[in-house]
C-alpha cells in the first residue's frame, strides 16, 4: 500500500492535469490540485525551519566544529522574522520607512548582491580556464565569444567604428541568428525530454524519487 | 645559455597557464571599480530589440493602464533596478496608469525602491501622483504561473486585495480592471523562476496580451525565439539594455553609467583569454618539437 | 533474482499495460460523449444610419456592438466589441471612457457591469450564466454628457467540452505519447536497445571511487527548485544510484537542499538506498539537511560547505539559475571531480566550463533509463525521438516552403498556422 497509494494518486493528478489543459470545464479540477500544492508547498516550509533549527541547535549543543555560525543562523532567523511580524506595520511591513524595510535594504539587499557579484569573478576565472582554441569547433566558439564580449559593450561599438561599427553588429547578428536557433534546439529537445520523462512518471515507471526501485 | 632562456620560457608559459585565480579576481575588481569613479557619458545606439519596447509604450494614450511584474530580488537590482525606473518614468511622463505586481517575494518591495528614487524627479513631482489613482500595488501572491493564469479570467481570484489590504472593488485605478482584456500592455522585469517565460506561456498565449520584458543578461538570449514569433514585443536584455533604454527615454542615468565599468571588465576578460591562449599555443608548440 | 525484484518487475508490466488502456479509454469516451462543440449562433444586426443633430453636445455614441460567447471555454463568459465613438480620437476628442451596460430583456433593465478607457473596441463579461439571453449596450462618456449605442443581438454562453484552439498540441501529444507507449511495450521483447555513451553517467562510479579512496565526502545538489519540477525529480533519480554507491563503497554522501519537499523525499530516497546497499545502519537523516529556500543564502552556504569539507566529488544534478556557476567555480577550486546536469539553457554553457562532466539537457532526463537500463524506460527514450523527428522534418519543410515562396514566389502553405494552438 505504501508504494501503491503515491503511484495511484500520480497518475489520477497527472492524467487529470494533462485531459484539463483541453477541457475546459476540467479547470476547476486543475485549480483545485495546483491549490493543494500551494498549500503543501507552504507548510512544508515549517519542516524545513524546524530542520534548520534543530541541525544548529544540536550543533551549538554540542559545540560542534563551526558552532559560532549555528549562532548566527538562528539569532538571524529569530530577530528577522521577530521584527517582521511585530513590529513593521503589519500588511504594510515592506513599505519604506518600516524597520523590516531597513534590515531588507541594509543587511539582506547588500549580501545577496554580493554574491551575484561573485559571478563576474568567476565567468572571468572559468573564461580563462576554457576558452582554449584546442580544435577548430573552440576556436569558432572563442571568436563567437570575443564578438559578442566586444560587441555588446560600447567598446566594440567604438574599436569598429572605422568599419561600420561591425563588431556591433556581428554581435548582434550571432544573437539574432545561430544563438537563437541553438536555443531553440535545446528547449525543442529539453520539452521533449520533460514529456518522456512525466509521462513515465505518470505510468508509474518511473519510481526512484518516492523511494522505489 | 639557450638551455637556461628555454627552460625560463617553458617555466613563465606554465605559470601562466596555472595563474592562481585571485590575480585574476583581483584585476576583474580593479576593471570594475576604477571606472566608477569616472563620470562617462557614453554613445551607443538603441538596438532593435529595446526600441521596440520603447515603442510599444510610447503608442499608448494617457490614461492607458500597464501592468508590470516585478520578478526579481536584490541581487538582479544593478541590472533591473534601472530598468525599472526608467519604465516609471516613461509612464508617468506620458500620464499612463501603472499596476505593479510580483511574482517573488522581494519583488513589490523593488517597486516601492524604484518608486521612491522616480518620484524625486522633479518633472514627475509636479505631477502629484496619487496612490490608487496613478499607481497601485497588488504585491506578491503565491503561485508562480497559476497567478498568471488565474489574472487572465479575474485579477481577484490572485489578488482580492492591495499590498496594503485594500479591496480593490474600493480602489479608483482598479475600477473597470477585471483581467488582461483591460490592460494595455504588461512589462515583466525578470531574474529567473516564475518569469518572462511564464507570461509568455500562460498570458500571451492563452489570452494575447502585449508584452514586453526586462531580463538579466544572461536570460535575455532566451528570449530571443519569442521575440522572433512576436510573441514578446521587445526585450531589455542585462545592464546594456537597461542603458540603452534611458538613451531612449532621454535620461541616462546609472545604466549608462555602469557601461562603462562593463566594458572594460570585458576587455579584461578578452586579454586574459589571449593570454591564455598564447601560453597553451606555445606550450603545445614546445611538446612537439 | 530476488522474490521482491521479481514482482516488482510483474507489477511493473501490469501496470503499464492497464495504464495504457485506462488512458485510451478515457480519451475514447471523451471524444465520443462530448465530441463536437457547439459554437453560439451569431443574428447579425442590421447597420443603423444614426442621425446626429448638429448642434448636439453628447458625444456620438459607438455603433455595431457585437456579442459572441467565447470559445473554447468552461463557460460563463461572453465577449462584446464594437466600433469606437466618431468622437473618440476624432470629431470632439472628448470621449473619456465607456461604460458596458448589460440587460436580459432588450429595451429595459440594463445594469453597469464594466468600464474601460477611451480607444478600447472589447470588453469581456465573465460573469453570465450559462443559456440565458444576454443584451449589450456601450455608453460613451464625456464631460459633456453620454450616449448610449443600439443594443446588441442576444447572446448566451456555454461550455466547450474541447478547447479546438489547441487541437494542434492535443494531435501532437497524442502521436508523441502513443509513440512513447509503443516503444515501451516493444521494449519488454526487444534486448539490447542502443543508448549512446553518456560520459557523465559513466563517471559516477568513478567519482564515489575516488571520494572513498581520499576519505572525503560526495556532496549531491538536487538544485533549487522543489519537487513540481522535473529536473529535481530528475535529480533525484540520479541521488537513489549515488547513494546506493556510496553504501556499497562505505563513502560519506551529503544532500543539502533548498526546498524542504526535497529534504524529505531525498531523505527517503537515500534511506532506501542504503537500505537496498544492505547498509540501513550507516544511515543517518541528518545526511540531507535543509538550509535555505534563499537562492543566493544556498549558495553562500555551500560555498562554506565546499571550503571547509573539501569534498573529493560534487554531484550538481536538477535546475539551477544563477548560482550554478558560483557552486561550479567553488567545487572546482577544492579540486572535487563535478558532474553536473541540468536542463537550463541558460546555465549549461556555465557548467560545461567549469565542471568535468555535464549531462546536457535531455541527458539529464534520460539518466534513470540510462543507469537502471531498463528496457521499458530506454523504450521511452526512443519513443521521444519520434517527437523529435516530427518538430524536424516539420522545420525543414517549412524552411523549403518558405524559402520557395520568397525566391520563387510561390505559394506554399506556411506551416507556422499549422502549429498556431501549440
Amino acid at each position: 500500500m505504501r508504494r501503491e497509494v503515491p503511484l495511484v494518486l500520480t497518475a489520477i493528478v497527472g492524467i487529470t492535469m494533462i485531459i484539463a489543459h483541453f477541457i475546459p470545464p476540467l479547470n476547476i479540477l486543475k485549480n483545485l490540485f495546483e491549490d493543494w500544492f500551494f498549500i503543501i508547498a507552504a507548510f512544508a516550509i515549517y519542516l524545513g525551519i524546524l530542520n534548520l533549527i534543530l541541525i544548529n541547535g544540536d550543533k551549538i549543543y554540542k559545540k560542534q566544529k563551526g558552532w559560532p555560525f549555528g549562532v548566527v543562523v538562528i539569532l538571524g532567523f529569530l530577530v528577522i522574522t521577530v521584527i517582521g511580524i511585530f513590529f513593521s506595520g503589519g500588511k504594510s511591513f515592506q513599505d519604506p520607512g518600516t524597520p523590516f524595510y531597513y534590515i531588507y535594504m541594509n543587511l539582506y539587499y547588500p549580501l545577496s548582491a554580493t554574491m551575484f557579484a561573485l559571478l563576474a569573478f568567476f565567468v572571468a576565472s572559468a573564461s580563462y580556464r576554457a576558452f582554449r582554441a584546442r580544435n577548430v569547433e573552440a576556436s569558432m566558439l572563442l571568436g563567437a565569444a570575443f564578438i559578442l564580449m566586444l560587441g555588446r559593450v560600447p567598446i566594440g561599438y567604438w574599436v569598429s567604428a572605422g568599419l561600420g561599427h561591425a563588431l556591433a553588429y556581428a554581435a548582434d547578428w550571432i544573437m539574432d541568428f545561430p544563438q537563437t536557433a541553438g536555443q531553440r534546439a535545446i528547449m525543442i529537445g529539453i520539452a521533449l525530454g520533460v514529456v518522456s520523462s512525466a509521462l513515465r512518471v505518470i505510468l508509474g515507471l518511473e519510481r526512484a524519487y518516492s523511494a522505489g526501485e | 645559455m639557450n638551455e637556461t632562456t628555454n627552460q625560463e620560457k617553458k617555466t613563465f608559459w606554465e605559470k601562466l597557464l596555472s595563474i592562481d585565480r585571485r590575480i585574476i579576481f583581483l584585476f576583474i575588481a580593479v576593471a570594475i571599480s576604477v571606472p566608477l569613479f569616472f563620470k562617462t557619458s557614453l554613445d551607443m545606439p538603441v538596438s532593435p530589440v529595446v526600441q521596440e519596447v520603447y515603442n510599444a509604450i510610447d503608442k499608448l494614450r494617457a490614461g492607458s493602464k500597464v501592468l508590470v511584474s516585478f520578478d526579481y530580488d536584490p541581487s538582479s537590482m544593478p541590472e533591473l533596478q534601472p530598468m525599472a525606473e526608467s519604465f516609471f518614468r516613461q509612464c508617468f511622463r506620458k500620464n499612463l496608469k501603472v499596476i505593479i505586481m510580483g511574482l517573488w517575494p522581494q519583488g513589490p518591495l523593488q517597486a516601492n525602491i524604484a518608486l521612491e528614487q522616480v518620484f524625486k524627479d522633479e518633472d514627475i513631482k509636479a505631477k502629484n501622483l496619487q496612490y490608487g489613482i496613478d499607481y497601485v500595488n497588488l504585491g506578491f501572491t503565491a503561485g508562480n504561473e497559476v497567478v498568471i493564469d488565474r489574472m487572465g479570467h479575474d485579477f481577484r481570484e490572485s489578488y482580492p486585495a492591495d499590498s496594503r489590504g485594500t479591496p480593490l472593488s474600493e480602489i479608483p485605478l482598479m475600477k473597470g480592471v477585471r483581467n488582461y482584456d483591460n490592460i494595455d500592455l504588461i512589462l515583466n522585469l525578470s531574474a529567473g523562476y516564475p518569469g518572462t517565460m511564464e507570461w509568455v506561456q500562460y498570458a500571451v498565449d492563452v489570452f494575447h496580451v502585449k508584452l514586453a520584458a526586462g531580463n538579466t543578461a544572461v536570460q535575455a538570449p532566451s528570449m530571443y525565439p519569442y521575440i522572433q514569433t512576436g510573441q514578446l514585443a521587445g526585450v531589455l536584455g542585462g545592464m546594456k539594455g537597461g542603458a540603452e533604454y534611458e538613451i531612449a527615454i532621454k535620461n541616462p542615468a546609472k545604466a549608462v553609467s555602469y557601461m562603462f565599468s562593463q566594458a572594460i571588465a570585458h576587455a579584461v576578460i578578452c586579454f586574459f583569454i589571449i593570454i591564455g591562449n598564447i601560453a597553451f599555443f606555445s606550450l603545445r608548440k614546445k611538446k612537439t618539437s | 533474482m530476488s522474490k521482491r525484484e521479481n514482482v516488482t518487475k510483474a507489477r511493473a508490466g501490469k501496470s503499464v499495460t492497464l495504464d495504457l488502456s485506462f488512458l485510451f479509454l478515457i480519451f475514447l469516451a471523451l471524444f465520443l460523449l462530448f465530441g463536437q462543440s457547439i459554437l453560439a449562433e451569431e443574428v447579425p444586426t442590421a447597420q443603423e444610419e444614426i442621425a446626429i443633430p448638429k448642434d448636439s453636445v453628447l458625444p456620438v455614441p459607438p455603433t455595431n456592438v457585437i456579442a459572441k460567447d467565447i470559445p473554447n471555454d468552461k463557460g460563463g463568459a461572453i465577449t462584446i466589441s464594437w466600433e469606437r465613438s466618431a468622437d473618440d480620437g476624432g470629431g470632439a476628442k472628448n470621449v473619456t471612457g465607456y461604460e458596458i451596460l448589460r440587460s436580459t430583456k432588450r429595451d429595459e433593465g440594463y445594469e453597469h457591469i464594466g468600464n474601460v478607457p477611451p480607444g478600447a473596441t472589447s470588453f469581456s463579461d465573465n460573469v453570465t450564466k450559462d443559456k440565458v439571453l444576454y443584451f449589450y449596450k456601450i455608453r460613451a462618456i464625456s464631460p459633456t454628457g453620454t450616449s448610449e449605442s443600439e443594443p446588441s443581438a442576444p447572446a448566451f454562453s456555454k461550455r466547450q467540452w474541447f478547447d479546438f484552439s489547441r487541437l494542434s498540441l492535443f494531435i501532437l501529444s497524442l502521436i508523441i505519447g502513443f509513440a512513447i507507449f509503443y516503444f515501451i511495450e516493444k521494449a519488454k521483447s526487444e534486448k539490447g536497445l542502443f543508448i549512446r555513451k553518456i560520459a557523465g553517467l559513466e563517471a559516477v562510479d568513478d567519482a564515489v571511487g575516488r571520494a572513498t579512496e581520499m576519505g572525503r565526502k560526495i556532496i549531491f545538489i538536487p538544485g533549487i527548485m522543489d519537487m513540481d519540477s522535473m529536473q529535481t525529480i530528475a535529480g533525484v533519480t540520479i541521488l537513489g544510484r549515488v547513494a546506493k554507491l556510496a553504501a556499497e563503497y562505505e563513502a560519506k554522501l551529503e544532500v543539502p537542499v533548498s526546498k524542504s519537499l526535497v529534504m524529505v523525499t531525498c531523505r527517503e530516497v537515500v534511506k532506501e538506498a542504503y537500505l537496498n546497499a544492505g547498509r540501513p545502519d550507516a544511515y543517518n537523516d541528518d545526511m540531507v539537511y535543509y538550509l535555505t529556500d534563499d537562492q543566493f543564502a544556498y549558495a553562500a552556504a555551500l560555498d562554506g560547505i565546499f571550503l571547509r569539507d573539501r569534498p573529493a566529488a560534487v554531484f550538481l544534478q536538477g535546475q539551477f539559475y544563477a548560482e550554478a556557476l558560483i557552486l561550479a567555480e567553488t567545487a572546482n577550486s577544492v579540486g572535487a571531480i563535478q558532474i553536473a546536469g541540468t536542463a537550463m539553457p541558460t546555465q549549461l554553457p556555465f557548467f560545461v566550463a567549469a565542471c568535468d562532466y555535464t549531462l546536457i539537457g535531455e541527458e539529464l532526463f534520460a539518466a534513470s533509463a540510462y543507469l537502471s537500463k531498463d528496457p521499458k524506460l530506454l523504450g521511452s527514450l526512443k519513443g521521444q525521438d519520434v517527437g523529435k523527428f516530427i518538430f524536424l522534418l516539420a522545420i525543414l519543410i517549412g524552411v523549403v516552403f518558405l524559402t520557395l515562396n520568397s525566391v520563387l514566389g510561390l505559394n506554399l502553405p506556411d506551416l507556422r498556422e499549422l502549429f498556431k494552438g501549440i
